[in-house]
């Protein structure tokens, strides 16, 4: 393998690569890195990179592959599916000696002291760092425009939003930058602009994955989770970083599943679609929703049905409350979350001249950027006396009905729901910036599953205006096995759909040059 | 709930610790105000026999050994501080000499 088809393999194909020799992971890491030093300049979906931490990973895994393979096939099978996998992480990943500014100027110059759990737990799998990447600022939007460094543009169509918050990551995935990301998902961050640049993206099960060393934004929201262009590359990264720790009370002791490591591919994933049972909600298909949108999602909805899926109706009806509660409940968590960023102990500091309440309020004012310092009101007003029990406290029990909801569909014995991941497909830079509302408005088909701790995905599922459009699927706690092994049915089921052979733009082509 | 008055969103702001300008201040009020709008329809929401939820994947959470482990090295903890004064980060006085007690 080389060049062209070394960029754009996948990691489930890297790792069969690196086993036979046929490639190494030292020449993957340099041609992912010389695609990103010509065309980052037009995609900006890096922040920092680890050129020298990166090559020196791979050449240790080419050296742990070189000796498995004399010591035989048992050897070479041992080794962890991530060894020599390059990874791209979201800007909000402790990893120790590199920048993290989770998007913001009141992190600039912060220097991660020690790894996050996922980032220890990429290490010790073996896999190739290559650096961080750009995001909304704490997480905080849509589009990742709020990101205070620079601006990430969609590879389908450079005049387009990449999604958010985790755009950056989506976009090295879609672009050819990386087979593999991390990002977050707090209402919708992973699946969202996985939709909108046509890869998959998963949010586990809340507690599936550590969020110690992750830049927290709402706790009982955040998850990490995986993007990839294919489910089963998307189950090994989660399979790579999942799993209870101590570091994290509400990371889950429940087992991680090794099917994960290897999902049903071909004719045995297509033909495991047979006999599900799939919830379609009424609520999702909201007004709004553009009707290239909903078209390819409706079809994807028949493809699972010709395969002899069980598709049914059903009403969760409390999906048209989801946007309210979580725009409370979030900016809430946030505001205590943030209140860390005071300029003593790390990060950008106002503190010197003046009175310590000023250097507070100087730090913060100017360090947070504008939907940070939205959310932080908001959070801060729905916390405070005289408004906590209307606002906060009924924004918490809107959210056990939004959770019941979700169980009744478990309890009639669905497998999974299926849904829009995004009512639109990426739109131009600008669009939604004066309205915070309309931007909001973006997730209001993920945040449900974030308000009820379940586990989602989005997968491509077709075009709309030669654009993405993803398929939600949300399923049960602990279920993403599952979920990843309906994606790779569904993937096996459209192999051959026309919508698959339209890529991204070539980016090379549009110039740029270095980040 | 009536629309969020200037004074209301400097109290915030105050509670909130983000020193803003007057312009940026003025925008917020009207931001916060188109918000909280689409917050107002949850109040429609009978939620008389519902209990709030902090979390909703309920699971056992045990205890560990009470078993002292590595911590971060001070200095490590300290490479971020903006102002150091040896194994201490410096802050501003929060108080004055002149001032009681």
């Amino acid at each position: 393998m080389s060049g062209e088809s070394l960029r754009r393999a996948t990691a489930t194909e890297l790792r069969a690569a690196f086993q036979s020799g046929a490639a190494t992971s030292r020449a993957v890491t340099d041609e992912l890195f010389a695609a990103i030093e010509r065309e980052d300049g037009v995609l900006g979906a890096w922040l920092h990179l680890r050129h020298e931490e990166a090559r020196a990973e791979a050449d240790r895994a080419d050296a742990r592959y070189a000796t498995a393979r004399a010591a035989g096939p048992a050897a070479l099978n041992a080794l962890p599916p991530l060894l020599g996998v390059p990874v791209a992480l979201k800007d909000l990943v402790n990893l120790t000696g590199t920048p993290t500014t989770a998007g913001s100027r009141i992190l600039e110059g912060y220097i991660s002291p020690y790894d996050a759990t996922i980032a220890a737990r990429l290490k010790e799998a073996g896999a190739v760092i290559l650096g961080k990447t750009n995001m909304d600022e704490f997480a905080m939007g849509s589009s990742t425009e709020f990101s205070a460094y620079k601006k990430t543009v969609n590879p389908w169509a450079v005049d387009r939003v990449p999604g958010g918050s985790s755009g950056g990551s989506s976009a090295a995935v879609a672009a050819f930058h990386a087979p593999l990301s991390i990002g977050t998902d707090t209402g919708g961050s992973i699946r969202q602009p996985a939709s909108l640049t046509g890869i998959v993206g998963m949010k586990p099960t809340y507690g599936r994955v550590s969020r110690y060393g992750i830049v927290a934004f709402a706790s009982s929201l955040d998850q990490v989770g995986p993007f990839a262009r294919t489910a089963q590359d998307a189950a090994l990264l989660l399979h790579a970083i999942a799993g209870a720790d101590a570091h994290d009370a509400t990371s889950s002791r429940s087992p991680i599943d090794a099917a994960l490591l290897n999902l049903p591919s071909g004719d045995a994933a297509a033909s495991a679609i047979r006999g599900k049972r799939f919830a379609l909600p009424k609520e999702y298909f909201v007004a709004g929703m553009e009707a290239g949108v909903e078209r390819a999602v409706r079809d994807a909805v028949a493809a699972l049905e010709a395969a002899g899926g069980i598709v049914e109706e059903v009403s969760l009806p409390t999906t048209e409350h989801a946007l309210a509660t979580y725009y409370i409940v979030a900016p809430a968590e946030a505001s205590a979350n943030l209140a860390r960023y005071d300029g003593i102990r790390y990060g950008a500091s106002k503190h010197g001249g003046g009175d310590l309440l000023n250097g507070y309020l100087e730090t913060r004012g100017r360090g947070f950027g504008p939907e940070v310092r939205r959310r932080i009101m908001l959070g801060t007003y729905a916390l405070s006396a005289g408004y906590y029990d209307a606002y906060y406290v009924k924004a918490q029990k809107v959210r056990t009905l939004i959770a019941r909801d979700f169980d009744r569909i478990w309890a009639a014995g669905f497998d999974a729901i299926v849904a829009p991941t995004s009512p639109q497909v990426a739109w131009k830079f600008g669009a939604k910036m004066s309205d915070p509302v309309s931007m909001y408005l973006a997730d209001a088909c993920t945040l449900p599953a974030n308000m009820a701790g379940l586990p989602g995905v989005s997968i491509p599922c077709g075009l709309s205006e030669n654009l993405p459009v993803g398929l939600q699927l949300i399923g049960k706690p602990w279920s993403e096995a599952e979920l990843l092994s309906i994606s790779a049915g569904y993937e096996a089921l459209t192999a051959t759909a026309a919508w698959r052979t339209v890529a991204p733009h070539d980016l090379t082509k549009l110039g740029g040059g270095a980040a | 709930m009536s629309d969020l008055t200037r004074a209301e969103v400097e109290r915030v702001a105050a509670l909130a610790r983000l020193g803003l300008t007057s312009d940026e201040l003025g925008k917020l009020q009207g931001d916060l105000n188109l918000i909280l709008e689409q917050w107002a329809h949850l109040a429609d929401v009978d939620t008389s026999s519902v209990p709030p939820s902090a979390q909703t994947i309920v699971q056992a959470m045990p205890l560990r050994d009470d078993t002292a482990e590595p911590s971060l090295p001070v200095d490590d903890a300290l490479q971020n501080a903006p102002a150091r004064s040896g194994d201490f980060v410096r802050v501003q006085a929060i108080l004055s000499e002149e001032a009681d007690g």
